[in-house]
């Protein structure tokens, strides 16, 4: 990591840190896309680039929406977006349950038509599609997910 | 996202135009399903006019050609897939399960 300076942080801060709030519901994952294309356009990436970046968006939205916050209704989902330089970052914190990335199993994407599993799909494309996926869980302040794509 | 089913005397064509995520991924599998629960078994899927597909999609694709492939009663195809659509496909091994046409006389022709 390159150093920064203190004043373009707070510049990059002000200017390129969409901080939202949405509610956790599949209805609003356009609007999720929609912000990460914004800013993702803003920032110099490609549309093949930008394409990408909103299915990661999508999945790990859906995934926090379907998994973390089963069974809830009235959830809020807090979405930063940012661009630094050549690379984007992309967090989404839930207060839902916590999600163990480890427990989930590895698709096999060379399997049969029969043996075709769905499951873990989303997050396999994410791993895939972006440069890093991070998970923190934390008590008091919920589940953070933190994930990062650099140009080219 | 909207969703039109010709049905030809071989197969049933459904176009499904706009956006397919988690949202909208039920009524896409809704419109599968009609065509499956009538007994029709061979389904092309025209993407031409379609922007964006996330897993829900894949998803409600995989159980359709499940379905569709049983008892050798059909195929499910996929006709003019759009190349980030193509991609993410791929990404998921998605494109080895369904064969694609360029254009949907050639699927319709296929059945």
């Amino acid at each position: 990591m390159p150093p920064l300076h203190t004043y373009s942080v707070e510049a990059a801060s002000i200017f390129l840190m969409p901080n939202k709030t949405f509610p956790a519901q599949f209805e609003f994952l356009d609007e999720i896309r929609e912000l990460v294309a914004q800013v993702a356009r803003e920032g110099g990436f490609t549309e093949k680039e930008i394409y990408s970046l909103q299915l990661a968006a999508d999945e790990a939205a859906s995934n926090i929406i379907e998994h973390a916050y089963e069974g809830v209704s009235n959830a809020d989902l807090y979405i930063t977006c940012d661009v630094h330089g050549n690379a984007i970052t992309i967090t989404m914190r839930d207060t839902g349950k916590a999600f163990d990335p480890s427990k989930v199993k590895q698709p096999n994407i060379k399997a049969d038509l029969s043996d075709r599993q769905i499951g873990g799909l989303g997050v396999y494309l994410m791993r895939k599609l972006m440069d890093e996926v991070r998970y923190e869980s934390n008590s008091r302040t919920g589940n953070l997910l933190t994930m990062v794509k650099r140009k080219g | 996202m909207e969703i039109t089913t010709q049905e030809y005397k071989h197969c049933d064509l459904i176009k499904v135009k706009g956006r397919i995520d988690s949202a909208t991924a039920p009524e896409f599998s809704k419109a599968l399903e009609k065509a499956t629960e009538a007994g029709h078994f061979k389904i092309a899927v025209d993407m031409s006019e379609l922007e964006y597909m996330s897993s829900a999609g894949f998803r409600a694709l995989l159980a359709t050609q499940r379905n569709c492939k049983r008892y050798n009663r059909g195929e499910l195809v996929l006709v003019t897939v759009p190349d980030r659509i193509r991609e993410a496909l791929e990404l998921a091994g998605f494109t080895e399960l369904f064969k694609t046409f360029d254009d949907s006389i050639a699927a319709v022709g296929s059945f």
